[in-house]
C-alpha cells in the first residue's frame, strides 16, 4: 500500500513538473554559433530551417548569436544545434567535428569555439 | 620502434610542409594585448580567417596574391607583402579620430534590389534632392524608369509615364493607401510637396495584389517623413526665374518616447505672367497653393504597436489662358480666353500595425482613409466640376507557413467613392455616381534564403460597376550567379477609366466630345482590362576596377479592353470608345551605371517604346510618345569635410526621338501640324553647396539648351475658333529657366 502511494505521489510529482514545462509553440531560443561571413550565415540558417518546427532563424554576424523561434512540440534547441554542427559550425553547446570544419570554404574558417 | 620513429618523422615532415604552405601570426594592439576577432584575408579573394582569443591565426597561402590584409573595427587596416613563410607579428594601430575612417564608396541614391522578387527601385532622399523643385511629379526627372512629360500651358501639369503608359495606368499609393486616383488623377502628384517625401518605391510591371486591382503598368508608393525620426525644424525656400516661389516648413515635436508629431506647412505661388513664345497665352499658369499636413505617430516597441494619424488640408488655385484674361470680367465671354482650376482637398487617415511580441513574423495592420477632393474649373466655355468623397480601408494579416521561408499576407479591403461630376461641353451632363467595391486577397512569398524567391498572389473583388472578378499576379526572382538577378512577372489589372478627370487637358481646345458606346456601366464604356508580362536582368560587376551595373528589362502590356481616347479621327473631335482590335505597349530599357572615379556616378539609359492602339481609322502609334529615348545623369560630390561642408553637382540629359502628332490634316494649312514632331534634347543641371550639416543652398537650371516647341497652342490667334487646341504638347513651352533655394535644419 505504502508503495502504491509512493508510486502515485512520484508520478503526480512527475506530472506536475511535466505540466510546469509546458511546451511553447513559439519559444524564443538563443545560442552562440561560430562563423565569419555571409556564406556562413546562409549555411547556418539553412541548417536551422532544415529542422522541422523551426519557425524563424536569424544568425547575426556581429555578435555570433542565432535567434530562433521554435515550436517545442516539434523540436528542441538541441535538434537545431545538432543540425548546425552537422554542417561544420560549432555552437556553444555542441562542437562540430574537425573533418566537417575543414571542409568549409576558406573564408568560413572561423575561430573554433 | 622504427615504425614509431618513422611515423614521428612523417608527422614532423607534414608539419614542416604545412609550415611552408601557411602563414601563422599574432595580432596585438599598441599595448601588446592580443586582439580577438581581427579579420585576416588575402586581398581581392574570399580566403580569410579571424584571430583567436590569443590573437593567433593561421592562414593558407594562395597562389593568387601575396598581399595579406589585417583589419579590425576601430583600427587602421594593415597590408603585408608575404615573400617567405615566417611568422608575422601584427601591431594594429587604433584609429585616432573618426574622421580618418575613409568611406570608400558613396551610397547609391537609387537602389536596385537583388533579393526582392518584384522589380523594385527605391529612391532615397538623396535622389529626391537632385531635383530641387518642387513636388512629387517633378521628383522623377532623374529616374530613367519614369518619363516626365512636359507641362501643358493651360493646366501646368506634368504627367508621368511608365512603360509608355500614362499615370492612370500606374497605381499611386501614399504609404500603401491608394492616393492619386479618380478626381485627383490629373493634378494629384502636384499636391504632394517634395520635401514631405521620405522615399519613393517604384515597381515596374504588375504590382502586388495587396493594394488592389488597378495597377496595370506599375506601382509607385511614396512614404512621408516619419515624425519619430524627424528633426525639430526644417525650412526650404525656392524661387525661380519664371516667377514661382515655394516655402516649406516642418515643425516636429516629441511628446514622449512613444508619441511624436510633425506639422508640415507648404505654400507656393506664381504671380508673374510669362509669355516667352509671344502667342498671347501664359506659358505656365499663375496661382497659389496652401497645403498643411499634421501627422502623429505612436510607437510602442515593447507592445509591438505602431500607429499613424494624418490630417490634411489643401487648397490650390490656378489661372491660365490669354495674358489679357481677367477672370472677374472676362469669364464666359469672348473678350479673352481663360481658365480657372480651383481644387480643395481634405484627408483624414489612420493606420495601425501590431506585431505579435513572441512572433516577430506575425502582424496585423489596419488602414483607414477618408478623402475629399473637390475641383471647380472652367476652360473657356467648357466647365468641369467634380467632387469625390471616398473611403478606403484595408485589413491585412501577415504570418508564416511552418517557417519564415514561407510567408503570406491575407486580408480584405473596402473602397467607397461618391462622385459628384458635372460637365458642360458641347453637351451638358451630370455623371454623378456611387462606386463601391469589396475584395479579399492572399499573397504567398517563398524565399529559399539563397538564390530563388517567388511571390504569388490573387484577389477577388466585387465592384458595383466592374462586377466580380479575379486578379492573379506572379513574380519570380532567381540569382543565376553572383551579383546577378533575373526577374519575371505576370499579372492582370482592371480599372474603370474616369475619362473626363484623366483627360481634362483636352478641355482646353475647341474639340467636341463624344462617347460612342452606350451599353457600358461607366460613361457608357466597359472597364479596361490588361495583362502585363515582364522580364528583367541586372548584373553588377567590376569594369576596369570600377563598380558598374547593367540592367535590361522588357515589358509588354496587352489590353483586352480599353477606353480609347481618339484624337485622330478629326482634329475638331475627341472620341471615347471601347477598344475594337489591338492595343499594346511594349517597352525595352537598357540601363548602365558606373562609378567612374570616387564620388562620380554616371547613369545612362536607352528606352524603346512601341505603343499602338487600334483607332477608328487604323492602328496607330500612340501620339505624343517618343519611340526612342536616351537618358544620362551625371552626379558628382566632393568629400564631406569636418563640419559637413560639401559640393554636389548633378546634370541630367534627355534626348527624345520623333513623336507622332495627332492628325491635323483636315485643318486650314496655317493650323496644320507636321505628322511627326522633331527629335530634341533637354539639359538640366543643379549645384548644391552644403555649408554645414544644417545649412545648404542650391542653384539650378532646367532646359538649359533653351529648346522650345513651335506652335505650342494650335489656333492661338483665335481661341474661340474651330482650330484651337492647347493639348498638343511634345516639348518644353517655356525656354531655359533658372532657380535657387536654400534648406535649413535644426537638429
Amino acid at each position: 500500500m505504502k508503495k502504491i502511494i509512493l508510486v502515485m505521489l512520484i508520478s503526480l510529482v512527475g506530472i506536475t513538473t511535466h505540466a510546469q514545462e509546458k511546451k511553447s509553440k513559439s519559444k524564443k531560443v538563443e545560442f552562440v554559433v561560430g562563423g565569419n561571413c555571409e556564406m556562413c550565415k546562409k549555411r547556418i540558417e539553412k541548417a536551422a530551417f532544415s529542422v522541422k518546427g523551426v519557425k524563424s532563424a536569424n544568425w547575426h554576424i556581429d555578435h555570433k548569436d542565432i535567434h530562433l523561434i521554435i515550436d517545442e512540440t516539434k523540436c528542441s534547441a538541441e535538434d537545431v544545434q545538432k543540425a548546425i554542427a552537422l554542417v561544420g559550425h560549432d555552437t556553444d553547446k555542441l562542437k562540430t567535428s574537425d573533418k566537417l570544419y575543414e571542409k568549409l570554404h576558406g573564408c568560413c574558417q572561423y575561430a573554433r569555439l | 620502434m622504427y615504425q614509431k620513429i618513422a611515423f614521428l618523422l612523417f608527422l614532423f615532415s607534414v608539419s614542416v610542409f604545412s609550415q611552408n604552405s601557411e602563414i601563422k601570426g599574432k595580432i596585438v594592439d599598441q599595448d601588446n594585448i592580443p586582439i580577438l576577432g581581427a579579420n585576416i584575408f588575402w586581398q581581392s579573394t574570399s580566403i580569410g580567417t579571424t584571430s583567436d582569443e590569443n590573437g593567433l591565426f593561421t592562414i593558407q597561402k594562395t597562389s593568387e596574391t601575396n598581399s595579406l590584409l589585417v583589419s579590425y573595427i576601430g583600427f587602421n587596416t594593415q597590408k603585408f607583402e608575404i615573400r617567405d613563410s615566417k611568422e608575422l607579428l601584427v601591431k594594429l594601430l587604433e584609429v585616432t579620430t573618426l574622421k580618418e575612417v575613409s568611406v570608400s564608396k558613396t551610397l547609391k541614391s537609387t537602389q536596385n534590389s537583388y533579393t526582392a522578387s518584384i522589380n523594385l527601385q527605391t529612391m532615397g532622399q538623396k535622389e529626391l534632392l537632385k531635383a530641387a523643385c518642387c513636388n512629387l511629379s517633378e521628383s522623377f526627372s532623374t529616374n530613367p524608369s519614369i518619363d516626365v512629360n512636359f507641362s501643358d500651358a493651360v493646366t501646368g501639369n506634368k504627367q508621368i509615364k511608365m512603360l509608355g503608359l500614362t499615370s492612370p495606368y500606374i497605381l499611386m499609393t501614399e504609404e500603401n493607401i491608394p492616393a492619386v486616383r479618380g478626381a485627383s488623377q490629373a493634378y494629384g502628384l502636384s499636391f504632394v510637396p517634395g520635401t514631405w517625401v521620405e522615399s519613393i518605391q517604384i515597381t515596374k510591371g504588375a504590382g502586388s495584389v495587396i493594394n488592389g486591382y488597378e495597377s496595370i503598368s506599375g506601382q509607385i508608393n511614396y512614404e512621408i517623413l516619419k515624425p519619430i525620426d524627424d528633426i525639430p525644424f526644417f525650412v526650404n525656400t525656392y524661387g525661380s526665374m519664371d516667377g514661382r516661389f515655394e516655402l516649406n516648413t516642418h515643425f516636429n515635436q516629441k511628446y514622449s518616447d512613444k508619441l511624436s508629431a510633425t506639422l508640415f506647412i507648404h505654400g507656393n505661388s506664381r504671380q508673374t505672367k510669362n509669355d516667352m513664345n509671344n502667342d498671347g497665352f501664359l506659358d505656365n499658369p499663375i496661382g497659389k497653393q496652401v497645403n498643411i499636413l499634421n501627422r502623429w505617430q505612436y510607437n510602442d516597441i515593447e507592445k509591438g504597436i505602431v500607429s499613424f494619424f494624418n490630417i490634411r488640408y489643401m487648397k490650390d488655385e490656378k489661372q491660365s489662358g490669354q495674358v489679357a484674361f481677367n477672370p472677374d470680367v472676362d469669364k464666359f465671354t469672348t473678350n479673352a480666353w481663360g481658365s480657372n482650376i480651383n481644387t480643395e482637398k481634405i484627408e483624414l487617415s489612420n493606420k495601425t500595425g501590431y506585431v505579435f511580441p513572441d512572433m516577430p513574423y506575425q502582424s496585423i495592420g489596419f488602414q483607414n482613409s477618408f478623402q475629399m477632393n473637390k475641383q471647380d474649373s472652367y476652360f473657356g466655355f467648357n466647365q468641369y466640376n467634380i467632387n469625390q468623397k471616398s473611403y478606403y480601408s484595408n485589413l491585412i494579416f501577415n504570418s508564416i507557413i511552418s517557417n519564415t521561408k514561407n510567408k503570406f499576407a491575407t486580408g480584405v479591403n473596402f473602397t467607397y467613392d461618391d462622385y459628384n461630376e458635372n460637365v458642360v461641353l458641347n453637351f451638358s451632363k451630370d455623371f454623378s455616381r456611387i462606386d463601391n467595391s469589396v475584395g479579399a486577397f492572399f499573397e504567398y512569398t517563398f524565399d529559399n534564403l539563397d538564390n530563388f524567391s517567388l511571390v504569388a498572389g490573387a484577389r477577388i473583388d466585387n465592384h458595383n460597376r466592374l462586377g466580380t472578378f479575379v486578379t492573379p499576379r506572379l513574380h519570380v526572382r532567381y540569382n543565376p550567379w553572383e551579383n546577378a538577378v533575373v526577374r519575371a512577372s505576370i499579372g492582370r489589372g482592371k480599372r474603370a477609366a474616369n475619362i473626363f478627370a484623366e483627360n481634362q487637358h483636352l478641355f482646353a481646345s475647341s474639340r467636341s466630345f463624344s462617347i460612342l458606346n452606350t451599353d457600358g456601366k461607366l460613361y457608357g464604356l466597359n472597364p479596361e482590362i490588361a495583362w502585363n508580362y515582364g522580364l528583367s536582368f541586372s548584373q553588377s560587376f567590376n569594369l576596369f576596377g570600377k563598380d558598374s551595373e547593367i540592367a535590361l528589362d522588357y515589358y509588354v502590356t496587352d489590353f483586352q479592353n480599353q477606353a480609347v481616347v481618339d484624337l485622330d479621327n478629326n482634329p475638331q473631335q475627341v472620341l471615347f470608345y471601347n477598344l475594337k482590335g489591338k492595343s499594346f505597349a511594349k517597352s525595352f530599357q537598357a540601363e548602365f551605371s558606373i562609378e567612374l572615379i570616387k564620388h562620380l556616378n554616371v547613369k545612362s539609359a536607352y528606352k524603346f517604346y512601341d505603343v499602338q492602339t487600334q483607332f477608328t481609322t487604323r492602328q496607330l502609334q500612340r501620339a505624343l510618345q517618343a519611340k526612342h529615348r536616351f537618358f544620362t545623369n551625371v552626379a558628382f560630390e566632393t568629400h564631406i569635410k569636418d563640419k559637413g561642408q560639401q559640393w554636389k553637382f548633378d546634370v541630367t540629359y534627355n534626348w527624345l526621338g520623333e513623336q507622332r502628332l495627332p492628325n491635323t490634316a483636315s485643318n486650314l494649312p496655317q493650323y496644320q501640324l507636321k505628322e511627326y514632331a522633331p527629335s530634341f534634347s533637354v539639359f538640366n543641371a543643379q549645384i548644391t553647396r552644403t555649408f554645414s550639416s544644417v545649412f545648404e543652398i542650391y542653384v539650378g537650371g532646367e532646359n538649359m539648351g533653351n529648346y522650345t516647341q513651335d506652335n505650342a497652342i494650335v489656333g492661338a490667334d483665335n481661341p474661340f475658333g474651330g482650330n484651337f487646341d492647347s493639348s498638343m504638347i511634345y516639348g518644353p513651352v517655356f525656354g531655359q529657366m533658372y532657380y535657387a533655394g536654400l534648406r535649413f535644419k535644426i537638429k
